[in-house]
């Protein structure tokens, strides 16, 4: 058994993660990046078993695999979710994704696409995406591994998914490597839900370009039951690469 | 139209004009017709629309000075995730683009193939894409919504192609074709969206030994040329037949520092 001692922040972010998706039921779970795929298969190995997941790729995976493994093979299907399909399924609203953000608003507005002027960017990054179809048309949350002034900025250079109060379905959370927010607030401004364990109030509004809304609800992010550290460490992710993404 | 449309990498590009709009398939880093490519980066064709879920075959065209303009969603070479060609042509301002949400691009195809001018879509709604895409309008839907109001949609344009290029797993000699990995991507659509397709594939068989049917996706009704190139998605992965060469896409993806070391690339590249 586990020491709590031991516990590393990116375990911390994965169960932050798995809550992000608690209460979804039989929808698709779609998280991207190593430790929202490791958050999301715990959640479904535990407190969400009807959410329905890919591998990575275009299975859907019956059982539970570890990150590093998609499109094995081997691994048992329920079913054969292309690209093509995938769309129908955003389109259709059964789905709840969590994709990066190079940069975040605090309303939510999500940038992923290029920074400075686009007709001629300072840094063209990966396009559009799939950013404005998901944040119109089903539920969507973030992960930031790399919690700075530089992503949760004032206001996006360029709004790919689209936050509060300009037509987004639901953003609904954010969780980066120094806490979780959400947006539960009477005009949709992003709110310190919880802090990780370890951190400060003070170094996470220092780490955010905006004022973050800050209640009487804000908690410290809870750690992982012994079950959960067990599925991490032993089963979801038994190389380990979630300490690449979050580091201690 | 012949029966038989197996023909060399170079016949396949040979009709490709200066000027055209070419659609290529598979989809990032993955199943793209690399040895279709390297034909037509030995003709001098230039100032060409690229329509493409992006991937090295943006990049190459890109800093090879063959493209006008890229029309896409995303351009990645999935395990390095900025394409770094495509992303020195776009800092340095050297190409237009024209930019959608990777679904409002496939229902684009679907538009050119089904041959309306628009197909309709909540996607792109309060997005930038209306900033950075002045082609990009709205419609009012002549139906009563739901709710009772108006509502407005975005008129995602037909994207019409002159020529697309793909590679799939395995084809006939008339030109119907199969894949055998995990996902077609919308390589099917770009072959209806554009006027002529022509297609290489790891393995010309039979038509018999194409089984099971429902994985023979494209048909010869779309496809004007098959060419029989074993290895023929270069170092992008085709499952089930090879995975992506990682080694040889970041010696690939190295050479955007250095401009000799590129046009060295290029040469030997495209003459392999």
């Amino acid at each position: 058994m586990s020491e709590p001692s031991e516990i590393t922040r990116a375990e911390v972010c994965c169960v932050a993660v798995a809550e992000c998706f608690r209460g979804d039921g039989e929808i698709l779970a779609n998280p991207i990046g190593t430790i929202p795929m490791i958050g999301g298969r715990l959640a479904r190995a535990t407190f969400e078993p009807e959410l329905v997941m890919t591998d990575g790729y275009a299975m859907l995976a019956a059982g539970i695999n570890a990150v590093g493994t998609e499109g094995d093979p081997d691994l048992v299907a329920e079913g054969w979710n292309p690209y093509r399909t995938m769309f129908d399924v955003v389109w259709g609203g059964k789905r709840h994704v969590m994709m990066g953000a190079t940069q975040v608003d605090r309303y939510g507005n999500q940038n992923i696409a290029a920074l400075g002027d686009p007709a001629k960017p300072k840094v063209q990054l990966l396009g559009f995406r799939g950013a404005p179809g998901n944040t119109v048309c089903n539920p969507t949350s973030y992960f930031v591994p790399n919690h700075s002034p530089k992503v949760f900025v004032g206001q996006v250079d360029l709004v790919t998914g689209v936050g509060w109060g300009r037509g987004c379905l639901e953003i609904r959370r954010v969780v980066s490597n120094l806490g979780v927010f959400d947006f539960d607030t009477d005009d949709h401004r992003m709110r310190l839900r919880s802090v990780h364990p370890g951190g400060t109030v003070e170094e996470v509004q220092e780490a955010t370009g905006f004022e973050l809304v800050i209640d009487d609800t804000l908690d410290e992010s809870r750690l992982p039951t012994d079950e959960e550290l067990a599925l991490i460490r032993d089963v979801l992710d038994p190389q380990g690469l979630r300490e690449a993404e979050v580091r201690p | 139209m012949a029966l038989v449309k197996t023909m060399t990498a170079d016949e396949a590009v040979a009709g490709i004009e200066s000027g055209m709009t070419v659609g290529i398939g598979g989809w990032g880093s993955r199943r793209k017709p690399m040895t279709l490519l390297k034909a037509l980066l030995r003709t001098d064709v230039d100032d060409l629309t690229v329509v493409s879920y992006g991937g090295p075959d943006v990049g190459i065209l890109c800093a090879a000075g063959r493209v006008r303009r890229v029309v896409f969603a995303f351009v990645s070479l999935d395990s390095i995730p900025l394409e770094p060609h495509f992303r020195a042509a776009r800092e340095s301002g050297a190409i237009e683009v024209e930019e959608y949400d990777e679904g409002m691009f496939l229902l684009g195809l679907q538009a050119a193939a089904w041959n309306v001018p628009f197909l309709p879509t909540r996607v792109g709604l309060g997005s930038d894409l209306f900033r950075v895409n002045p082609r990009l309008k709205t419609v009012i839907s002549p139906y009563r919504a739901r709710s009772g109001g108006e509502e407005e949609l975005v008129a995602m344009p037909a994207l019409p192609l002159d020529v697309s290029l793909l590679h799939l797993n395995r084809a006939d000699e008339r030109g119907n074709a199969q894949f055998l990995g995990p996902d077609l991507y919308m390589d099917d659509l770009f072959a209806s969206a554009a006027e002529k397709t022509f297609l290489s594939c790891e393995e010309v068989v039979p038509t018999a030994e194409l089984t099971p049917f429902h994985t023979l996706r494209i048909s010869r009704l779309q496809v004007d040329g098959v060419v029989e190139a074993p290895g023929g998605a270069g170092f992008t992965s085709c499952q089930p037949d090879y995975e992506r060469d990682e080694d040889a896409q970041k010696a690939y993806a190295v050479t955007s520092r250095d401009p000799e070391a590129w046009t060295a690339w290029l040469d030997e590249w495209r003459n392999s």
